[in-house]
């Protein structure tokens, strides 16, 4: 489903990602971990279409589609969620518009027919259950006065409704209490499918408790410098990220 | 001004002065007083620190005839054709400054009263002399003087005690097409007594791309303990001048809320004033405006504190784009006596392009101890971590830029509380938009 190869990245003439290889097929979920400042998220604002940062190099395919070459609601359309790390605040504009919107705007790309008010509604009344959300919470302005955890909820609902096929997941279990995370993991669960795909970027290891991933990478200084199965995660939290730095030439160097 | 100029509104004020001998003497005397104001300020010049966003040069040189004068026509099918025009409430029409009984729909509602002031004077002087120009200051602002020189026509409210006034209450003036620039000085007076309550929304719209210059001023006293939402909407001819005056007197418990929507003009000033003169009142002064092409708006309120416990709320939000100029200046006079003040002040500005230009100037005079006073400012453009959140999800860029205008606009227009205003705004917001296909259905949520 995505290809990531040998993708380098700046912003601002740093060098933030240099060289990432990455495979991720249908159905599987991959977990990024790393240290802060690693470039976790960058990697995934990149592949969202974030257009802060330069890609300098590498290439990154989508079901077979040039996905650097597209813009960021291109790329919804084909499939492709970010949650974010910080949602953010949109003042005046109602959850449900934003949504329905979003939907609407997706449907309409694959040449499919617009869902109505009561339909929407009918949805997403289903996925709101699934979120344990306050109904409340649909007609305020996005995001704005949302405490924390909510604002990461608002990501997995909004994530619930537009059903990416690949879905990433920036840091949103970071700040989220042990009841939010397992409402966020429960919904996480629950879309997981033989044709969808995650990626779950997290600098903690408990998220994976709940959410088992097939493989985790941990990402050092621009690098994938180490994978493997969830046992990885495990030994991560035993040890910490403190052996990076010992096993790693570059950090020698620093 | 040109001395030619100054001179053609001396004869025109003296021709208003010969054909008003019948008017009460307290009336013509005001007239008077008004003109010698008007010719000892003059226009006001750029280096006057209150009018120094505006430029008033070219309005100073135009030579207008008074529009009162000039006979123009104007049909019904010329005035639906307008924005704005129906609310689906009771409306009195003023066209170039005269009545149009035609347009107008007035049922009678015990203890409220609402006239023309040509007929106030005659019918009801004592009540006019009583209120008139006691609250807007003609030796203060060039153009209060102005409209006391000239003023022949405008609305007359008066809302008896204990009196609330369900339907909103619409004051419309027109100002037409016509062959040559004209201009209009319209006076209007709205009273209420203790523990009354009035919507009333006061509308100025233009035909045409007349080179007009309108120039109200509007009065208002609230009883104690009374209520007025008060609503003006501008929306004249994109080369009319737009220079109004509102004058709020508040007595104790009493609440003034406004809110002030300006669209139309070539260059717009209005001035907003309230003395908070009774304890325990309120004072809400919104505003939204949406400029474009070379379209030029300042407003400049004063809300003065006089008593304590008072409260006052201030929100002006604007969008600006092509090469339009928006000025904010909100004063707040906090007085020694006005302890437990309570004062917010926001003035927020949305430029959509690298030339239009926002000034914004908050001015805190504050004498009492105990006050809370906060105010802020922001001039900006679109959020780009807004624009890239929206997009990611897979609305369109040009949608997502909408969208966020709108959300910044509709915290405004969502204070409208007459529907059909708020429904008309929404359209004329989408209208408005760069491109306004996607913006639909907004106001559901």
């Amino acid at each position: 489903m995505l290809d990531i190869k040998d993708l380098h990245v700046s912003i601002e003439g740093k060098k933030i990602l240099q060289g990432i290889n990455l495979k991720i097929n249908d159905g599987e979920i991959h977990s990024i971990m790393g240290p802060n400042g690693s470039g976790k998220s960058t990697l995934a604002q990149v592949l969202a279409g974030r257009d802060t940062y330069q890609v300098t190099g590498g290439e990154v395919w989508f079901r077979g589609k040039n996905l650097l070459e597209m813009d960021p609601e291109e790329r919804a359309c084909e499939g492709v969620f970010m949650a974010f790390q910080y949602p953010i605040e949109i003042p005046g504009v109602s959850n449900t518009y934003f949504l329905k919107s979003a939907l609407n705007a997706i449907l309409a790309s694959r040449d499919k027919e617009e869902v109505d008010a009561a339909d929407f509604l009918q949805l997403i009344r289903e996925k709101m259950e699934l979120l344990e959300m306050d109904d409340e919470l649909l007609n305020r302005p996005v995001n704005e006065g949302f405490s924390g955890g909510e604002k990461k909820r608002n990501e997995i609902f909004q994530m619930a409704v537009l059903e990416p096929s690949l879905a990433i997941l920036d840091e949103t279990d970071s700040g989220l209490d042990i009841d939010a995370l397992k409402i966020v993991a429960k919904g996480v669960n629950t879309l997981r499918s033989k044709k969808r795909a995650f990626m779950i970027v997290t600098h903690y290891q408990r998220m994976l408790d709940y959410i088992v991933p097939d493989y985790v990478h941990v990402l050092y200084q621009g690098r994938i410098v180490k994978s493997g199965s969830k046992e990885l995660a495990r030994s991560l939290e035993d040890k910490g990220y403190a052996w990076l730095k010992k096993s790693t030439p570059q950090a020698v160097v620093n | 001004m040109t001395a030619r100029n100054m001179s053609l509104y001396q004869q025109s004020f003296e021709s208003v002065q010969r054909n008003g001998t019948k008017d009460p003497r307290w009336f013509q005397e005001s007239r008077s007083a008004g003109m010698e104001n008007f010719i000892r300020q003059g226009f006001p010049g750029r280096k006057d620190e209150e009018w120094k966003f505006s430029d008033f040069r070219t309005l100073a040189r135009t030579e207008f005839g008074l529009s009162v004068e000039e006979g123009l026509s104007f049909s019904s099918d010329e005035f639906n054709q307008l924005q704005f025009t129906d609310l689906n409430c009771p409306r009195l029409v003023l066209f170039n400054g005269t009545l149009c009984p035609e347009l107008c729909s007035l049922p009678e509602v015990d203890g409220v009263t609402v006239k023309t002031l040509t007929a106030a004077l005659h019918d009801s002087p004592d009540f006019l002399k009583e209120h008139l120009g006691q609250y807007a200051a003609i030796n203060q602002n060039p153009f209060t003087a102005l409209n006391s020189a000239f003023c022949k026509d405008g609305f007359v409210v008066h809302v008896n005690q204990d009196t609330v006034v369900e339907s909103p209450l619409y004051l419309i003036h027109v100002t037409t097409n016509s062959s040559r620039p004209i201009r209009t000085h319209l006076r209007n007076l709205v009273v209420l007594g203790e523990s009354s309550e009035l919507t009333l929304v006061e509308g100025y719209l233009g035909t045409g791309d007349n080179i007009t210059f309108t120039n109200p001023v509007t009065e208002v006293v609230v009883g104690a303990n009374s209520t007025v939402h008060h609503y003006r909407l501008q929306n004249e001819s994109r080369n009319g001048y737009h220079v109004s005056c509102n004058e709020v007197y508040q007595s104790q418990d009493s609440q003034y809320r406004t809110l002030s929507i300006d669209l139309g003009s070539q260059l717009a000033r209005n001035d907003f004033r309230c003395v908070l003169d009774g304890e325990g009142s309120l004072a809400g002064i919104d505003g939204l405006y949406l400029l474009k092409e070379r379209q030029h708006l300042d407003n400049y309120t004063t809300l003065e504190h006089r008593k304590s416990h008072c409260d006052s709320r201030e929100l002006f939000k604007g969008v600006l784009d092509e090469k339009a100029r928006g000025g904010f200046r909100g004063r707040i006079i906090v007085h020694e006596d006005a302890q437990k003040t309570d004062s917010k002040q926001t003035n927020k500005n949305l430029l959509l392009s690298d030339d239009s230009l926002a000034n914004t100037k908050p001015q805190l005079e504050i004498y009492a101890d105990d006050v809370k006073c906060t105010h802020g400012a922001t001039i900006g453009q679109l959020d780009s971590e807004a624009m890239f959140y929206l997009r990611s999800r897979g609305i369109p860029e040009v949608a997502a830029r909408n969208m966020l205008i709108y959300g910044f606009a509709g915290e405004v227009i969502n204070r409208v509380k007459i529907d059909s205003l708020r429904g008309q705004l929404v359209k004329y917001l989408k209208k408005w938009l760069p491109k306004d296909e996607i913006i639909q259905g907004v106001s559901e949520g």
